[in-house]
């Protein structure tokens, strides 16, 4: 049926999504009806098990040679798409590893996963997004789900209150976002994103500023950034770990693509707008992320308070405006997260039953209890402080060669201030597990699997250090 | 571009002057023209002549939310159905299937809810 092979070829390129769509229907009425208590870790399994499956199907369909736009324009499928989605499928599986034996403890229905799976297809749709609308129906689809996850502990007042603020916070949020995007909108008359890019003036009237602002205020509050960061350390905190755990590493690429498509490819004809704002805003972020993360005691909060630092960084990526910039910004984004999910990681090894290894207390001599967490940790925490030859260090290095070739000094002078600053709080960690007394805090109970691989992802920190080329290579192959 | 947006500005003067032209009239109107400033019934809720049973603000089953957002999902349904019935001619073989995915989509939804026990009482 050539008719049937022409049709299929035209929406080809959408499959990854089509399949995650039809594997979540598929996995929830498994879970229904031959999962629940009587299998509780069948869901799981068959998750794991669907995004192999669907890692294959992102590579296979979603590799197309350039940039090609599916569903009039709605659906852009690129290689930027396909990194960020095989990025955020990688993080989400090893997420989802990690938190097995914590779910397992706690009993966690198999909803679980499915809303996993759902932020999953939302960051899909997100980083595939060519019209303000599918952005926005992206954006909201992540944002849904991670309301649901962070809510699941529904028994924990914590918990509870932390779902509660981030749902409202969000909620103003995605507010914020509909209501630059209408005023875009309304001011070119197109919602398609490469129409939009057309169609801008180069001097900007006052509605159209108002739009930008609105939309860069709600990219912020989704990443967390300063002065809209004020929900970040209350549900880094007070979601269940196995959830800071997904929060924290791959709704970031989500946001990245909702900066980048939105910002560098809609409106990169007023970049000086909105590389004004997000100067401020990334350095608010870096000064207040380093220097609140010191006084924490809580080891979720200090990272979460790390996360806004972070962010700082990926946000001064974007300031520049030119492709070395976002390139840069990408880099960050895959490392900085790389070594989140493997401090989380090990905050979810390292508890058991009864004891959640979240107190930076908890962390005292480790390495006299479990020798191998303590070596992986420290990896971590060295690649997040940037030292070489961890990978961390080649991630902030990028964005200040960006920073440099713009001539923008200040912001780099700032952003290595913030750095050392930074470090302090990350060794500390490392200090507290080699050079402090042990008290008799109990080893945690991950199997020797997890273990392994933890191990890989913290040797993954080292060795993208040493031979940082190729990710940084494809950071800028998709970005050129 | 700006001046487009002129209409909106006066609808929302209008607006805005209309609904606190209502509120001034009528505290004027109470304040300067009642033979009864104060009086008991004047402040109690007027419930069609009788005493009022109870205080309007009382706690009831959460269960009716649940109810009452399941009702939603599957009533907003049928606002996609009619138009999409209505134009069934137009959209053809495309829209059949679209509407099929959807509909799927919602049936996993309700298998889930139903074996979920959401629709039993007790």
């Amino acid at each position: 049926m050539p008719d049937t092979q022409n049709w299929w070829s035209t929406i080809a390129p959408a499959a990854p999504e089509m399949y995650l769509a039809t594997v979540i229907c598929v996995i929830l009425l498994i879970d229904v009806f031959a999962g629940g208590s009587r299998r509780p870790r069948l869901t799981g399994t068959l998750t794991l098990i669907a995004l192999a499956v669907g890692a294959w199907v992102t590579l296979e369909y979603g590799s197309v040679g350039g940039r090609t736009p599916l569903f009039g324009g709605l659906y852009i499928a690129d290689p930027l798409a396909l990194v960020l989605k095989l990025s955020a499928l990688l993080y989400v599986a090893v997420a989802l590893l990690y938190s097995r034996p914590a779910l397992a403890r706690r009993g966690t229905g198999g909803e679980y996963h499915v809303l996993a799976l759902t932020a999953l297809l939302g960051i899909y749709v997100l980083a595939s997004a060519g019209n303000l609308l599918s952005l926005y129906i992206g954006v909201e689809l992540l944002a849904l789900s991670l309301y649901a996850m962070i809510a699941f502990d529904r028994e924990s007042p914590v918990s509870a209150e932390a779902a509660m603020k981030y749902f409202v916070l969000g909620s103003i949020a995605s507010g914020m976002l509909l209501y630059g995007i209408s005023l875009v909108y309304g001011l070119t008359g197109t919602l398609a994103l490469d129409e939009v890019a057309l169609r801008l003036t180069a001097e900007p009237s006052l509605g159209m500023v108002a739009g930008v602002a609105f939309v860069v205020v709600a990219i912020a509050f989704k990443f967390g950034a300063v002065p809209f960061h004020m929900w970040v350390p209350d549900v880094y905190h007070g979601a269940p770990t196995t959830v800071t755990l997904f929060l924290s590493t791959a709704p970031k690429f989500a946001y990245f693509a909702l900066a980048y498509r939105l910002l560098s490819q809609g409106l990169d004809g007023i970049s000086p707008t909105w590389t004004q704002m997000l100067a401020i805003i990334g350095v608010l972020s870096l000064i207040v992320g380093n220097v609140f993360a010191i006084a924490q005691a809580n080891l979720k909060r200090m990272l979460a308070y790390s996360a806004i630092a972070n962010v700082g960084f990926i946000l001064l990526g974007f300031t520049t405006g030119t492709a070395a910039g976002y390139s840069a910004a990408l880099y960050y984004t895959i490392v900085y997260v790389l070594a989140t999910l493997g401090a989380f990681g090990v905050i979810l090894l390292a508890s058991r039953r009864g004891f959640e290894a979240d107190e930076l207390e908890d962390y005292k001599g480790l390495q006299a209890r479990d020798p191998m967490l303590a070596l992986w940790m420290m990896m971590m925490m060295f690649s997040t402080a940037g030292v070489p030859p961890f990978v961390g260090f080649w991630a902030k290095l990028a964005i200040f060669e960006a920073l440099w070739q713009v001539g923008a000094v200040w912001l780099i002078v700032i952003g290595a201030l913030a750095a050392v600053v930074g470090a302090f709080y990350y060794i500390r960690v490392v200090k507290l597990m080699y050079f402090d007394d042990a008290p008799s805090a109990p080893r945690g109970e991950a199997s020797g699997a997890l273990r392994l691989v933890l191990g890989v992802n913290a040797l993954a920190t080292l060795a993208l250090g040493v031979v940082p080329a190729s990710l940084f290579d494809l950071c800028k192959a998709v970005l050129g | 571009m700006l001046s487009n947006y002129l209409p909106i500005l006066i609808y929302l003067a209008v607006a805005t002057g209309v609904g606190v032209a209502l509120l001034v009239i009528g505290a004027l109107i109470g304040r300067y023209f009642t033979r009864y400033p104060d009086d008991v019934e004047k402040r109690s809720a007027y419930e069609c002549g009788f005493e009022a049973f109870e205080d309007s603000r009382r706690r009831f089953d959460v269960r009716y939310y649940l109810v009452a957002i399941l009702f939603i999902v599957f009533d907003l349904e049928i606002a996609f159905l009619f138009p999409w019935a209505v134009a069934l001619d137009a959209i053809g073989s495309a829209g059949l299937v679209a509407m099929g995915i959807f509909l799927a989509i919602l049936v996993v939804g309700f298998a889930y809810e139903w074996k979920k026990g959401a629709l039993e009482w007790d």
